[in-house]
């Protein structure tokens, strides 16, 4: 039941694309890149994080709200609402030192 | 070593917090050690699954598959809670007040039980397939520092245990006439800060794109991912920058579980007064 609600939910949404920003960052060696990446402050922001490595990864971040699994040599996307301008942290949650910062302007 | 002895011990627990309070609320239940030990072991059999699809369930559903599997048993588990909490109101007075026949008791409570150890197996699978993942990828990198991460994984589990332990050894210690309201209490809040947890998945899916504002930010006081607010979190849905639709779906859900549970008690606690 749930899961219906939601499937006509995403049906509804995915039909009227929303005009989002858009931010690809890429894992390869436990390490982000770019580390520094920028986006356009409010306006709602996809995030899509290419996974270059053998080993699964989780792509986390408690200012923007998002937590994922990215598994490997895969690559996932996830909405992130219009936010202020601002730095943003993340990091992949499986690997620590693996961080990096999203600069909103 | 350290590293992964934290992420291991932040996942067990989560999911060991929510083993410890089902056990509490089952003090005294006969079969329920068979129960919460097959809710477990479901649990890790499913994380293993989940961890060995997590690619394939990234992209089903056009992408959203992991948020709409983890909304999904999430609010599933919400359900259980519920209706746990709404049952034994209705039943838990006349259970512990009248003297009934052995047989009626145990089939009774494993009603009830069977509704715990899904939420049971629900919250080790989520946990779990995280814990399995990450140590995959430790197996799997090998090299020198495998054998150590693992040993500080084995170490994470050993850890998360004893605390949950320790909090499940705190609730008994309550006497027993306070015990069914300070879990019944625990329940709800547990299902409140999961169907706040459910919103998140919603939103990072967009399926849910309102509402989406931060309401507060408490993270340089209290940060979410610290052991004491990761507790916090499983216990009473703390979070440190809730937005809007997060904080109203807590709230619905608190005061309804709050309510039904109110409400379905008042005829047996009108008749003991």
């Amino acid at each position: 039941m749930k899961t219906a609600v939601a499937l006509s939910f995403i049906a509804l949404f995915a039909a009227s694309p929303l005009c989002a920003a858009e931010v690809t960052l890429t894992l390869k060696n436990n390490a982000f890149s770019p580390a520094e990446a920028h986006a356009p402050a409010n306006q709602p922001l996809t995030i899509i994080v290419k996974n270059l490595d053998a080993t699964a990864a989780e792509f986390e971040s408690k200012t923007l709200r998002v937590e994922k699994v990215v598994p490997p040599n895969g690559q996932v996307s996830m909405q992130v609402r219009a936010l202020n301008p601002g730095r943003y942290r993340f990091m992949d949650d499986f690997h620590q030192d693996a961080i990096g910062e999203l600069v909103v302007e | 070593m350290l590293g992964s002895l934290i992420i291991v011990f932040r996942e067990v627990i989560e999911a060991g917090l929510i083993v410890g309070i089902v056990l509490a609320v089952t003090k005294g239940v006969p079969g329920r050690g068979f129960w919460v030990a097959g809710g477990v072991g479901a649990g890790v059999v499913g994380a293993c699954i989940v961890a060995a699809f997590a690619g394939a369930l990234s992209q089903s559903l056009s992408g959203v598959g992991q948020e709409i599997f983890n909304a999904g048993i999430l609010t599933f588990a919400v359900a259980m809670l519920a209706w746990h909490n709404i049952w034994m109101a209705k039943h838990g007075r006349e259970m512990a007040s009248e003297l009934r026949t052995v047989g009626v008791e145990v089939a009774e409570g494993r009603q009830s039980l069977t509704a715990l150890a899904l939420v049971v197996a629900i919250a080790v699978l989520r946990e779990g397939s995280e814990v399995a993942l990450f140590l995959y990828g430790v197996a799997a990198s090998g090299g020198t520092s495998g054998a150590q991460m693992l040993l500080g994984g084995a170490l994470g589990v050993l850890l998360g245990a004893l605390l949950s332990a320790l909090m499940f050894f705190g609730l008994v210690k309550i006497p027993p006439r306070h015990l069914f309201g300070v879990t019944t209490a625990l329940i709800t809040f547990l299902a409140a800060g999961m169907a706040a947890q459910a919103v998140v998945y919603l939103q990072q899916a967009g399926i849910t794109p309102f509402l989406s504002a931060t309401v507060w930010d408490t993270s340089a006081i209290l940060p979410d991912d610290s052991i004491l607010g990761r507790a916090l979190h499983t216990l009473f849905g703390y979070v440190d920058q809730p937005s809007q639709l997060q904080l109203m779906v807590y709230a619905t859900v608190l005061l309804g579980i709050f309510t039904l549970t109110r409400h379905c008690s008042r005829p047996a606690a009108v008749r003991h007064a």
